[in-house]
C-alpha cells in the first residue's frame, strides 16, 4: 500500500516536471492579437478602462510588471534584443537618457501627441517617447505634529535648514532610491551646480536623516503616515510625493475629513514618466495603438486614483479627492533629461561622500 | 546524476555565467582588468571588510545565544517543545522584507528596547547582528541540537561517575562528539550572514553594505554590470571556499558515532538549575523570535473587525490585477511545483552522492549544489532574463520560471536532509536484494524508498517552506497577474496609505502561519537520523 502511494507520488512529480517543460513554449509565442506592456510595479489601472481598450482596439492587453522603476528600465535594456513586450511604460526624466542612449525605443508619434502639454514633452526631434504622467517629489509634513508644537510647517528648501526644523527631516538615499534622487535633483535645480553641496552641508548640520528606501522613510520613520504612526515614527518631515496625502485618505477606512499630512509646496521636483515603442517589438501595430490609448482621455483620467500621478494632456480632469487633499505645487523644480544625464552620476557620488560618509 | 547536473548547468551555471560575461565582455573582448580596477576602489574594499567582520561577529553571537537553546531543545522534555522548535524555524523561512520590518519594531524607535531602556539600535551594526541571530537561531538548534539529541548521555554520565566535574565531562566527552556538527553549523551561519541582503538593507541604513547588497545596487540601481560581475566573482570565490570547508566537515561528521533514539535522551528538567536554564532559553526565544513576529500579527489586527484581512479579498483593480488573497493560492501552487522539482533533483543528487563508490568528482558536486544559497538572487534573476530567452529554452514568459528559481534554493536543503539517511542505509541490504534477482529499480523501491520515506517527506516540507518564502529571485520573474505572497507583501509595503500597510501585515501573518504549519507537520515527521536542518 505504502509503495503504491509512493510510486504514485514519483509519477506525479514526473508529470509535473513534464507538463512544466511542455508548457514552456506557449506563453512566449508572438501573437498579433495580444499587445504586451512592460512596466514597473506601480502600474495600476481600472478594469473597465482596460476592457474598453480591448474592445475598441481588438487587442488583448497583457501587462508585465518588472520591479521598481529603476529595475524595470535596466531589465528592459538587458532584454532589448528580444524584448519581453511591445511597449515600455514608466521611464522617468531621471533615467530617460539611459534608456535612449541604449537604443531601447523606436520612433513613433502618438495620435494625440499634440494634446500633451508642452512642458512635459521630451526628445522632440526623434519622437521616441511619449509623456504619460507626471508627479512631484516633495517634502510631506505631519499636520498633527506641527499643530501640537504650534510650529508652522516649512514651505521651501531654505526653510528646511532653519533651526526650528532641526532633526525633523528624513530622506532617502539618492544613490538607490528614486524619490531620494529626485530630492537631490530638486536641490541641484534650485541652487545650481555650485550651490547645492553647500545647501546639503547645512541640511546635514540641521540633522537630516538618510535611510535607504522610500518604504522605510515613509512607513517607519515618518510620524504622519499610517505605517509610521504604528511604528511610532518620530520624523514629522519626509521626502515623498505630492500625491501621498490623497493616498492617505483614499486608503483609509473610514475616510478622514482631512488628510493627516500636507505638502511643503516649495520643495518639489517634477518627475515625468514616458512610454515608448520597444525597438524589437513583435506587435508594433498593437504597441502603437496602446501608446495612443495611454494618452487618451479615458486612461489619463483614470490614472490619478490608481497610480497617484497627474495627467499630462490638456483638459484631462483630476478627481476631486486630489484637488481637495493634494495641492499641486505651484512652481516645481525640474531639470532637462540631458542635463540630468550629464551630471547624475557625479552628483550622486558627491552627495554620497558629503552626506553619508 | 545526469539530471541534477543538467538542471544545475542549465538553470544555474549558464544564467549566472551569462550575466557575468555580459558585465566583463565588452564588444567581444574580455575586460579582466576590471577586476583589479574594482578591487582597488577603497569603497569596495570597505564593503569586503565589513562583509567579513560582520559575518564573523554574527556567527559568534549566534552560537553564543543559540547553543543553550540547542541543548535545551535536544535534552529537555517539556510540553510545547515541538511548537518551540517550529517557531524558532519560522524566521529562517520568512522573506527578509517581512522580517526586517518586524525586527525594526523590536530594536527600532518605540520598540521594546526603546521603551524599557531608551536604547535604539536601528541603523547601528547591533541591529544587524541581532537580526542575524534571529534568522540563524534555527540553524544552530537544528544542526547541533539534532545531533545532540542522539548522543548517548550515558557516556557523559560515565565520565561523571569516574570523578569528572560536569564541565570537564562535557568538554571531554560531549564536545568532541558535537565538534563536526558545530563546525557545520558555524559554517552555515557564516555563509548565510556573509551573503546577507535584506537584513542589511533594511536595518543597516545606507551606510552599511555587504557584498550581496552592493551587487544588488550595482546591478539593479546603478546598472554598472561590470562592477557587479567582479563582485559576483569575488562572492563566488568566497562562498566556494566556505563550502569546500563545509563539505569537508560534513564528511568528517559522518564518521561513526553511536547514535540513539532522541526520544530516549530527552527528559524532564530536574532541580532549580535545569529549570532556570530552560526558563532562560524560553525567555530568549520569546524576546528574540516571538516578539518581533507578534508585532507583525498585532499590526495586522489594528483595523476593527479584521478589516485588513477582509480587504485582502477585495478586487479594486488597484495595487494588483487580482485580489491580494489570491497570492496565497499562487504561492501554494508555485511552492508545490518547486517542491516537486527540488525533491526530484535533490533526491537523485543525494542518491548519487551517497553511493559508496562515488568518486571525488561526484563529491565535489555536493558542494556545488549548495552554491545557489550563496549566489546573489539578483544575479540569478538577471541571468534568467538574458539566458533563457531563446528557443529551445525560451522560458522567460512561462510560469515555470518561478518554481525553477525557487527549486534552486530548495535543492540544497533536500540534499542535506537526504544524504545522511541515504548514507546510513546498509549496503548489504541492497546487495542481498540484487543477488536475489531484483532489478536496480526494484532494489531502490523495495529497500531504499521505505527507509528514506520520512527523510523524503521532511525534505519536501523544507523545500516547500523555503520556496514559499523565496523572494529575491522570484521578485524578478513573478508575473503581475499572479504575485507570490512575499512579492505581494513587498508591493503593498511600497505604497502609501493605511490599508496597504495593514494588508501587508495581514499577508505577512498569513505567510507566517502557513510556514509554521508546514514546519509543525515536519516536526511530526522527523526522521530518526535527521539531516542538518
Amino acid at each position: 500500500m505504502q509503495t503504491k502511494k509512493l510510486t504514485a507520488l514519483a509519477v506525479g512529480i514526473g508529470l509535473v516536471t513534464l507538463s512544466a517543460c511542455g508548457g514552456s513554449g506557449g506563453g512566449a509565442a508572438a501573437d498579433s492579437k495580444t499587445v504586451t506592456l512592460v512596466s514597473h510595479d506601480s502600474w495600476a489601472v481600472s478594469k473597465k478602462v482596460v476592457a474598453d481598450f480591448e474592445k475598441r482596439s481588438g487587442y488583448t492587453l497583457k501587462v508585465l510588471e518588472d520591479g521598481d522603476a529603476g529595475q524595470a528600465v535596466n531589465k528592459a535594456i538587458l532584454t532589448k534584443d528580444n524584448p519581453q513586450g511591445d511597449v515600455f511604460f514608466g521611464v522617468d526624466n531621471t533615467l530617460l537618457s539611459r534608456a535612449l542612449d541604449n537604443g531601447l525605443f523606436q520612433p513613433y508619434t502618438a495620435k494625440g501627441a499634440d494634446t500633451v502639454e508642452a512642458r512635459y514633452r521630451a526628445d522632440q526631434d526623434k519622437h521616441r517617447v511619449t509623456p504619460i504622467d507626471s508627479g512631484d517629489i516633495c517634502v510631506n509634513y505631519d499636520k498633527a505634529y506641527f499643530s501640537a508644537h504650534k510650529l508652522t510647517p516649512p514651505t521651501s528648501f531654505d526653510d528646511l535648514t532653519k533651526p526650528a526644523y532641526k532633526n525633523l527631516l528624513v530622506t532617502e538615499n539618492a544613490a538607490t532610491s528614486s524619490p531620494g534622487l529626485g530630492f537631490l535633483l530638486g536641490t541641484a535645480a534650485r541652487y545650481g551646480d555650485g550651490g547645492w553641496p553647500a545647501y546639503w552641508k547645512k541640511l546635514k548640520a540641521n540633522g537630516v536623516k538618510v535611510v535607504d528606501g522610500w518604504e522605510q522613510a515613509y512607513n517607519e520613520e515618518f510620524s504622519g503616515s499610517a505605517g509610521g504612526r504604528k511604528a511610532k515614527g518620530d520624523r514629522p518631515l519626509v521626502v515623498s510625493y505630492a500625491s501621498s496625502p490623497p493616498a492617505e485618505v483614499v486608503y483609509a477606512d473610514p475616510r478622514p475629513a482631512t488628510a493627516p499630512t500636507g505638502v511643503a509646496t516649495g520643495t518639489c521636483f517634477r518627475q515625468t514618466e514616458y512610454a515608448g515603442l520597444l525597438s524589437n517589438a513583435r506587435n508594433t501595430a498593437g504597441g502603437k495603438a496602446l501608446i495612443d490609448f495611454l494618452i487618451g482621455k479615458e486612461f489619463q483620467q483614470d490614472m490619478p486614483l490608481n497610480m497617484f500621478v497627474y495627467p499630462v494632456v490638456e483638459g484631462a480632469k483630476v478627481p476631486a479627492v486630489f484637488t481637495e487633499y493634494g495641492p499641486q505645487a505651484g512652481d516645481p523644480q525640474t531639470l532637462a533629461p540631458d542635463r540630468i544625464a550629464a551630471h547624475r552620476d557625479q552628483w550622486v557620488k558627491t552627495w554620497t561622500s558629503l552626506v553619508l560618509k | 546524476m545526469a539530471l541534477p547536473v543538467a538542471f544545475f548547468g542549465v538553470f544555474f551555471a549558464y544564467p549566472v555565467a551569462a550575466i557575468v560575461a555580459r558585465g566583463l565582455r565588452v564588444d567581444g573582448v574580455w575586460r579582466l582588468g576590471r577586476i583589479a580596477d574594482v578591487l582597488g576602489q577603497s569603497g569596495i574594499r570597505h564593503v569586503l571588510w565589513f562583509t567579513t567582520w560582520q559575518a564573523l561577529a554574527s556567527t559568534a553571537l549566534t552560537l553564543l545565544v543559540a547553543l543553550p537553546g540547542a541543548y535545551v531543545l535536544a535534552r529537555y522534555d517539556f510540553p510545547g517543545r515541538h511548537l518551540v522548535r517550529a517557531v524558532v524555524t519560522v524566521p529562517f523561512v520568512l522573506p527578509t522584507v517581512v522580517v526586517g520590518t518586524a525586527f525594526l519594531a523590536l530594536v527600532g524607535r518605540g520598540g521594546l528596547l526603546d521603551e524599557l531602556w531608551g536604547v535604539r539600535l536601528d541603523t547601528t551594526v547591533w541591529a544587524i547582528l541581532l537580526a542575524h541571530v534571529f534568522f540563524n537561531y534555527a540553524v544552530v538548534v537544528r544542526t547541533v541540537g539534532g545531533l545532540w539529541a542522539q548522543l548517548d548521555p550515558r557516556q557523559e554520565e560515565a565520565a561523571r561517575m569516574l570523578g569528572a566535574s560536569p564541565f570537564a565531562a562535557w568538554r571531554k566527552v560531549t564536545l568532541p562528539a558535537l565538534g563536526p556538527a558545530l563546525a557545520a553549523a558555524t559554517l552555515m551561519v557564516f555563509l548565510f550572514t556573509f551573503t546577507s541582503f535584506g537584513v542589511v538593507q533594511i536595518l543597516g541604513g545606507p551606510t552599511f553594505s555587504t557584498l550581496e547588497v552592493e551587487i544588488y545596487r550595482q546591478t539593479s540601481e546603478i546598472f554598472d554590470l561590470s562592477t557587479a560581475a567582479v563582485l559576483t566573482l569575488v562572492q563566488f570565490a568566497a562562498v566556494g571556499a566556505i563550502l569546500a570547508v563545509h563539505a569537508w566537515t560534513v564528511r568528517r561528521r559522518e564518521s561513526a558515532l553511536r547514535l540513539v533514539d532522541p526520544a530516549l535522551t530527552a527528559r524532564r528538567p530536574r532541580g532549580a538549575r535545569q529549570w532556570t536554564l530552560l526558563g532562560a532559553v524560553l525567555a530568549t526565544v520569546a524576546l528574540l523570535v516571538v516578539l518581533p513576529l507578534a508585532v507583525l500579527v498585532r499590526r495586522s489586527l489594528d483595523a476593527p473587525g479584521l478589516g485588513y484581512y477582509r480587504a485582502l479579498t477585495r478586487d479594486d483593480g488597484g495595487t494588483f490585477l487580482v485580489p491580494p488573497i489570491q497570492a496565497v493560492g499562487n504561492s501554494l501552487q508555485y511552492a508545490l511545483a518547486a517542491t516537486a522539482i527540488a525533491v526530484l533533483i535533490g533526491a537523485l543528487a543525494a542518491a548519487a552522492l551517497a553511493r559508496r563508490d562515488a568518486g571525488r568528482l561526484v563529491r565535489g558536486f555536493d558542494a556545488l549544489l549548495m552554491l545557489p544559497l550563496g549566489v546573489s538572487a539578483v544575479t540569478v534573476g538577471f541571468g534568467f532574463l538574458i539566458a533563457l530567452d531563446e528557443p529551445p529554452l525560451d522560458l522567460r514568459s512561462s510560469w515555470i520560471l518561478v518554481p525553477l528559481a525557487q527549486a534552486l534554493v530548495g535543492v540544497p536543503f533536500v540534499v542535506r536532509t537526504m544524504l545522511p539517511v541515504l548514507r546510513a542505509v546498509d549496503g548489504r541490504l541492497r546487495e542481498a536484494a540484487a543477488v536475489l534477482g531484483a532489478s536496480p529499480w526494484r532494489v531502490w523501491r523495495e529497500v531504499d524508498l521505505p527507509l528514506v520515506r520520512r527523510a523524503l517527506l521532511v525534505a519536501a516540507g523544507f523545500a516547500f517552506a523555503v520556496s514559499l518564502g523565496e523572494f529575491g529571485a522570484t521578485v524578478f520573474i513573478a508575473r503581475p497577474d499572479n504575485p507570490t505572497l512575499p512579492v505581494a507583501v513587498a508591493r503593498l509595503l511600497g505604497r502609501p496609505g493605511d490599508l496597504n500597510y495593514g494588508q501587508a501585515m495581514a499577508l505577512s501573518t498569513i505567510l507566517m502561519v502557513v510556514c509554521a504549519v508546514a514546519l509543525l507537520v515536519l516536526e511530526r515527521l522527523r526522521t530518526d537520523r535527521s539531516g542538518e536542518f
